[in-house]
């Protein structure tokens, strides 16, 4: 196997709140080789957003801490500093952000946003600045670049926006690029233009892509493995086949359920998980995800680790009888 | 013009609703010149009495809009609303008042939606004493009923909006629904701000009140998926018109409109080893135009895939091209039998 781009082991990110302490990510551990999309889902608060930003440092709060290890390239982006970091932020490593007018400054072009992002790292002039922005802008599929260069943000449609940030994302040429639900705020059409363009970064490119969704769709149209997370937790990870065919936690079991299909038979009623996502505060000693399962047991209380190789999951659950488990969960709701 | 068959007794009937909203502020242009945005225009259709009908477009299509229309939550600019036989489109106030009881709105947003300062058994009882049911004791037993019937507690009378998660508040949202035991819900993308396993407890939940009080939905929303679980019945919109109306299975295995059928296969679709119907994926260039400066002719034809000359000219009306299925369109992509036309791209 060749060296992996990303490796991080045993994240932890805890911010400390008057209620006590929250475990946002607890032990997180995941690889990920050049040239391949992880596709990181979990619902909100499940720590898929922050472990990404924690590893590059973009978080500021005070009261936060970070601790493990996320070797990129072998060099650890936990125990480097700002400068070390800024360095890679942006040049090596980008991430792009749901809602992409956050990311944008009102009041200068789109091409001066992406020549900001050369300037960073290089430097450029001007006129090279504004061609490469230019270039960007028609390889994320931006009609006209060389006059839509010259827009501000607020004359682009949300589309148009998202591309924006994915071209500032790009401009550096990363070797990883970190897509926080990069669709969720834009419309079908216009995701699937997107999701399009990651598809053609990717291979033309050979970047690696973190792609952070809680849409199932999403990482099932993109990703070559994906990542489960619930309560801070990787419970299951594998190749996509692996886990979307054969999921083998029952929270995934639950979470590929819950998802209304447009093409599969219709039910009346959706198998939906029973309560709320655990809160980082009071998630329980033993396996978060135990309160709400169906198969909870005995050895629950204790925390399952993340186990079984190449397609791993976090469930004391024997294997071999998982299957029927599932495909009874399944019926009972039909 | 009413494109539907008549199956059960027609609840809400819309006929040629049109909303148009004047931009641009003040101007000291005449009426007529000023620019106007044709959020909805021309929509007509019919719900009957326990169905689901959902409205499903991408933003700014008007669906929300034309929600608001429904139930008099903004004036008509033309067209006819009628509830149960009663033409409501000109009511007063106070006329609508008792029509205000048999309709009712659920709200995208659980956090907007819900006055902060105020406890829950007053949000819920609020309805209740505003139509003057029930001495005090008789309105609390109601809320402590319809807590429970929504899958709360009648512990949670006394909490405040933000003590809730967003699923627990959507269904805050909808006990207050329910409170005037309405004939009709309206539902304006009532699950689009939840995670996907809360979603899915918020649609039982939807399915378990209509099959226990016979109540008829409207359901507004842009998740293709959810559209499909809800509804019997779907309307695309698209820039304020209505592209199809048909049932929902028929719709989903061959659609008639161009732009049903692109939304159909941008869908991305969870692959789980199951055998599904694998669509030509079709890709829409382009952006929705602005509905203040619409395109001639049919309004999708500027990324229509099959756009011929005559689509820039003549703007098609809805018509029924197959038993139960409208659609807008001068080619569709079905055949009088409902069979996808030959000329259809994404067909298995």
């Amino acid at each position: 196997m060749p060296e992996p781009l990303l490796e991080v082991q045993d994240l932890r990110v805890s911010f400390r709140t008057r209620r006590g302490v929250a475990r946002a990510v607890d032990g997180l551990s995941f690889s990920l080789q050049p040239g391949e999309v992880l596709g990181v889902v979990g619902e909100s608060g499940s720590g898929k957003s922050v472990s990404m930003m924690s590893m590059l440092k973009l978080i500021r709060d005070p009261n936060c801490t970070v601790e493990g290890s996320a070797r990129f390239r072998g060099q650890d982006l936990i125990a480097m500093n700002d400068n070390e970091l800024r360095q890679l932020r942006g040049r090596d490593i980008s991430m792009i952000f749901q809602d992409p007018m956050t990311s944008l400054t009102p009041v200068y072009t789109v091409g001066w946003h992406i020549a900001e992002q050369l300037g960073a790292h290089t430097r450029v002039s001007k006129a090279t600045g504004r061609a490469r922005a230019i270039e960007l802008l028609e390889e994320v599929g931006i009609p006209d670049p060389a006059r839509r260069v010259d827009d501000y943000p607020h004359q682009f449609s949300g589309g148009m926006r998202q591309r924006a940030v994915i071209a500032m994302g790009l401009a550096n040429n990363p070797s990883l690029l970190i897509a926080d639900e990069p669709t969720t705020a834009l419309d079908v059409t216009t995701q699937a233009q997107v999701l399009d363009l990651l598809r053609r970064l990717r291979r033309e490119h050979g970047s690696s892509i973190i792609l952070i969704t809680h849409d199932m769709g999403v990482v099932s149209q993109l990703a070559d493995r994906v990542l489960v997370m619930y309560a801070g937790r990787a419970v299951e990870e594998g190749a996509k086949t692996d886990v979307f065919h054969d999921p083998q936690h029952p929270y995934t079991w639950g979470l590929l359920g819950s998802v209304p299909r447009a093409r599969a038979p219709r039910v009346r009623r959706l198998p939906a998980i029973p309560g709320s996502p655990a809160s980082a505060l009071t998630a329980p000693a033993g396996c978060a995800f135990a309160p709400r399962c169906a198969h909870r047991h005995g050895l629950c209380d204790e925390q399952p680790p993340l186990v079984g190789g190449a397609h791993s999951d976090a469930c004391w659950l024997p294997r071999d009888s998982r299957r029927d488990l599932h495909l009874t969960a399944v019926q009972v709701e039909r | 013009m009413t494109p539907e068959v008549e199956r059960g007794e027609v609840l809400l009937r819309a006929t040629d609703v049109t909303k148009h909203f004047a931009v641009g502020g003040v101007s000291l242009r005449p009426r007529s010149a000023r620019p106007v945005v044709h959020a909805v225009e021309g929509v007509s259709l019919q719900v009957r009495r326990g169905e689901t009908l959902g409205v499903v477009g991408e933003s700014g299509c008007g669906k929300s809009t034309l929600g608001r229309c429904l139930v008099r939550l903004t004036e008509l600019t033309a067209g006819r609303v009628e509830l149960a036989g009663q033409d409501i489109t000109h009511l007063s106030r106070r006329q609508l008042r008792p029509v205000r009881r048999n309709v009712q709105l659920v709200f995208q947003d659980p956090y907007a939606s819900l006055n902060p300062r105020r406890r829950i058994g007053d949000i819920i009882a609020e309805p209740l004493q505003l139509h003057g049911s029930g001495t005090p004791a008789q309105v609390r037993a109601e809320v402590g009923e319809l807590l429970e019937r929504v899958g709360l507690s009648t512990s949670h009378v006394d909490r405040y909006p933000h003590e809730f998660s967003g699923g627990q508040r959507q269904r805050v949202g909808i006990a207050r629904a329910l409170a005037m035991n309405p004939m009709l819900i309206v539902a304006d993308e009532p699950v689009s701000a939840l995670d996907v396993s809360i979603q899915a407890q918020v649609l039982n939940l939807f399915a378990d009140l209509q099959d226990d009080l016979g109540l008829t939905y409207v359901f507004i929303a842009h998740d293709l998926g959810v559209v499909r679980h809800v509804s019997d019945r779907i309307a695309v919109m698209y820039l304020g018109e209505l592209v199809e109306v048909a049932d929902a299975d028929p719709l989903y295995d061959a659609p008639a409109h161009p732009y049903s059928e692109a939304l159909l296969s941008a869908a991305p679709e969870i692959d789980d080893g199951t055998e599904q119907v694998q669509r030509e994926r079709i890709v829409l260039t382009g952006d929705v135009p602005n509905p203040v400066d619409k395109p001639t002719g049919c309004p999708f034809h500027p990324r229509c895939p099959y756009a011929q000359e005559r689509c820039v000219i003549e703007r098609p009306p809805l018509a029924e091209v197959a038993p139960g299925r409208f659609t807008a369109c001068h080619f569709p992509l079905i055949t009088a039998t409902g069979e996808p036309a030959a000329h259809a791209m994404a067909q298995r």
